[in-house]
């Protein structure tokens, strides 16, 4: 193959690699650090009517992604109820449906929202201009005079709502206001007056999020749309103060009602809140999102595979650790790959105890594999043996630390039994041809692998980036196979190969 | 600081033409060590098989056992056969290899004094049998080959084992000639990291170079006290040119041969190696580097007999070990071939 081939995929797995993980970075807003704490809230609605003996509907507008939130999850809890979402360009909502129901009812529906900065809206469809509903005398001059001072204090969209709302609500509150609202409640007449004059705009809710409020109800907003219809602004219906506050929840922005309920009486939907920080990774697995494929995830998995999938993905680290210690430094181990898998057991149980543990068996193992070598058996027969010594070793061990009250000594389980016998074996054999010497040297390298592999895979940065980045895995196998090029020295040859250097100089 | 100067900086050892582990694996044996062409030179039999096809002096063959049924027939076998070797086609560094010396009276007498019964021997065959010595355990062949006489010139050398010349053929061209001679503390084994004295010699002449122990100049055997400086390999000649016939007798580019001196037949392939180690620059001071790039740049299909002396042209060099003595004019040699 040719070099050039080569150095193509290698930069091609780079750049997917890195690709991919900036777009999971962007999109998904999975941060680069795991300490990483983000602000979700957690909202309850409490849905209460009396039914009325007979079959229930209950349409619950339902809030969605928009500036400053994201929906991370949604639960419902209302037993007996048939529940369906649906969405359309108005809004999402729940409707739940039974055929019979008696008496007072409580249905509830929490969600998730997490607070971000860069969420941001769905692209709204300002409603059409309703036709108007003529004011009966002498309300119609009323209006129109209200509109037209406004009017010609304003100069756009935006302002011309805000003048409106001042004569409306504000200190320059007139006669002609305050007749009109006899008829009419603040916000659905600012409403009505805008469509009056052709501006497009609608009524919608919100919820004022304060931590630990109950039974709160939403608030509503005046949404006015310039005269483009593609930017809207949001202003208070009271003090026309423009612009949406941080703390603002747009609950239902169609313009339709919030909660809709047929066959029952006396209902109210109110909401309690609570905010709490939770790590980002966190907040990420709760991503509420569609699944395509190009946000492909482990998130996407049940919870049980993904902590498999967190082991499963540190394994490239380990094996970029020996490829790295091999290649670049010169490490001698017993087994390519064996430090991996003895890293992998030191995550169970940590490192102190996964060394002495390690130490421990592999002396006794060496002891009893130089006694079987008297036996002169064959190989096959010889690691059988030397893993059912394994496994009493490691038996016997648990037993004792569990009965000396050391519930360390526990973890020792976790060590991959028949990788230890190969190590053992090949220990043995290593001692028999080269001597101890060699058996320390490959025994330390070995261990000096795997206590760096450990070091490295369970580091909170590389388990966060591995687990939530598969497109680190590109660039580690980009990595791994550049350095499989590499043709330079090693470290360790450094030292080797100085007496060629050094007699250069006396001659 | 003291521990710095161990160390040495990479431009250094790049001056000095050195090859380190990763270059010699991705660049001269993956490129030209074929990965098919291994089992001839990691199994033994094969390897000695080859060579008598091809006209390169090994050890003579007495016999070969391939089934436990015929280790009941080794005695005949061995009748008549003074000192025998018994080895693993498959063995690696040198394990399972049995030497018996001489038969008197039916016991087997070992280099060392110790003496064995057929059933020992027997014994020792049907473990190589079973796979106690070979790669992995899997099931091996038992090499009966004739007793090395090593050459008398060069028994002063060397303490109890057979001394071996390792050369490196590169393309066919033999690039690089060293002699291990084993020391006690090697316990009689030809094993540099071991102990072994390693000294490099001048493809022209097969003169010595320079010695090494333990990677560190030595000028005289350390056990037998006697001067390195006078080591000159006889029939050296005849010794490169057997190590340059491998080269069309495996197809493998980069090689290393192992070769031994007997008294009787002379230059005598033992064992191939399509991994040789690097140690070689150590014992002759200097990088094998520049070898193998003026060598990459000779054309192909160059007859034997002219690499041997393209080589002894263009690597001869001056002994480190004797005082601005000048080597024997190069041309000689070369004229020769």
């Amino acid at each position: 193959m040719s070099r050039l081939m080569f150095y193509i995929i290698v930069g091609l797995l780079m750049v997917v690699g890195i690709a991919t993980s900036v777009q999971r970075h962007v999109q998904f807003e999975i941060p680069w650090l795991p300490g990483e704490q983000r602000q979700v809230w957690e909202i309850e609605a409490g849905i209460t009517f009396n039914a009325q003996n007979g079959p229930v509907q209950v349409d619950l507008a339902l809030p969605s992604h928009q500036a400053g939130y994201r929906v991370l999850t949604e639960n419902t809890a209302s037993s007996g109820y048939g529940l369906a979402y649906q969405a359309d360009e108005l809004g999402r909502t729940a409707r739940w449906t039974i055929r019979e129901a008696v008496g007072s009812q409580t249905l509830y529906y929490s969600v998730q929202m997490l607070v971000s900065q860069d969420a941001r809206s769905p692209i709204q469809t300002p409603p059409e201009v309703p036709v108007a509903t003529p004011w009966e005398s002498p309300y119609d001059t009323a209006a129109s005079q209200l509109i037209e001072q406004a009017w010609a204090r304003s100069a756009n969209n935006a302002t011309f709502a805000r003048e409106l709302i001042l004569d409306i609500n504000g200190e320059r509150q007139s006669e002609n206001a305050r007749l009109l609202l006899t008829q009419e409640n603040p916000a659905a007449l600012v409403v009505r007056l805008l469509n009056q004059a052709g501006v497009l705009a609608r009524e919608v809710s919100g919820l004022l999020l304060e931590d630990g409020r109950r039974r709160q109800t939403l608030s509503s907003w005046i949404q006015v749309f310039d005269e483009s219809g593609e930017e809207w602004s949001i202003f208070h219906p009271l003090t026309g103060e423009q612009g949406k506050p941080d703390n603002l929840l747009l609950w239902e922005t169609g313009g339709r009602a919030v909660l809709e309920v047929q066959g029952g009486t006396n209902s109210r939907v109110t909401f309690s809140m609570m905010t709490h920080d939770q790590p980002a990774s966190a907040a990420v697995r709760n991503h509420y999102s569609e699944d395509t494929l190009l946000n492909f995830s482990i998130h996407s998995l049940p919870l049980e595979e993904q902590a498999l999938f967190q082991t499963i993905l540190l394994i490239p680290i380990g094996a970029l650790m020996v490829v790295f210690l091999r290649v670049l430094v010169g490490i001698k181990t017993s087994g390519t790959f064996m430090p991996v898998l003895i890293a992998l057991a030191f995550i169970q149980t940590t490192l102190p105890t996964g060394l002495i543990g390690f130490l421990l068996i592999v002396a006794v193992g060496l002891i009893i594999r130089n006694y079987l070598s008297y036996l002169n058996l064959l190989l096959v027969a010889r690691v059988s043996a030397v893993i059912i010594t394994v496994i009493a070793i490691i038996s016997i061990f648990t037993v004792l630390a569990y009965r000396m009250g050391l519930s360390a000594g526990l973890t020792i389980t976790f060590f991959p039994m028949i990788i230890l016998a190969w190590t053992i074996e090949r220990m043995s054999i290593l001692w028999e041809e080269e001597g101890p010497k060699q058996v320390l040297i490959q025994g330390g390298g070995s261990l000096i692998t795997a206590v760096l592999a450990y070091l490295a895979m369970n580091n909170p940065w590389v388990r966060h980036i591995t687990f939530n980045f598969l497109g680190v895995q590109l660039i580690l196998m980009a990595l791994i196979l550049l350095l499989g090029n590499y043709t330079g020295y090693r470290l360790l040859e450094l030292r080797r190969f100085k007496p060629i250097t050094d007699d250069e100089k006396p001659s | 600081m003291s521990w710095l100067t161990n160390w040495t900086w990479p431009t250094r050892l790049r001056d000095k033409g050195i090859i380190g582990m990763n270059r010699r694996n991705i660049r001269y044996i993956g490129r030209y060590n074929s990965r098919r062409l291994y089992p001839l030179v990691d199994d033994k039999l094969k390897t000695k098989l080859l060579a008598q096809q091809y006209g390169i002096t090994t050890p003579e063959l007495i016999g070969t056992v391939t089934t436990q049924f015929g280790v009941k027939h080794i005695g005949e076998m061995l009748t008549g056969h003074a000192g025998f070797v018994i080895k693993p086609a498959k063995g690696s560094g040198g394990k399972g290899i049995l030497v018996i010396e001489k038969v008197e009276d039916n016991a087997f007498i070992k280099p060392s004094g110790a003496k064995l019964s057929l059933t020992d021997v027997e014994r020792h065959v049907s473990n190589i049998l079973s796979g106690l010595y070979s790669l992995g355990g899997s099931p091996d062949v038992a090499v009966i080959e004739t007793l090395i006489n090593f050459d008398e010139s060069l028994m002063d050398y060397t303490y109890e084992g057979v001394p071996d010349i390792r050369v490196i053929v590169f393309k066919g061209y033999p690039v690089m000639a060293m002699m291990r001679l084993s020391t006690a503390a090697s316990d009689g084994k030809a094993n540099l990291h071991q102990g072994a004295v390693g000294v490099g010699l001048n493809i022209a002449t097969g003169a010595a170079l320079r010695a090494v122990q333990f990677d560190r100049p030595c000028y005289s055997h350390p056990d037998t006290g006697h001067d390195l400086a006078s080591l000159v390999v006889p029939q050296w000649e005849t010794l490169l040119n057997l190590a340059a016939g491998c080269y069309e007798m495996t197809g493998l580019g980069y090689l290393g041969t192992d070769m031994v001196l007997d008294r009787k037949y002379g230059p005598m392939l033992l064992e191939l190696n399509a991994r040789p180690g690097l140690a070689i620059q150590m014992t002759n001071g200097e990088g094998l580097r520049r070898r193998l790039d003026l060598i990459e740049r000779q054309p192909d299909g160059v007859p034997p007999k002219q690499r041997v002396a393209f080589a002894q042209h263009h690597f001869a060099r001056q002994s480190e070990l004797v005082d601005s003595k000048p080597v024997e004019s190069s041309d000689t040699t070369s004229t020769g071939a």
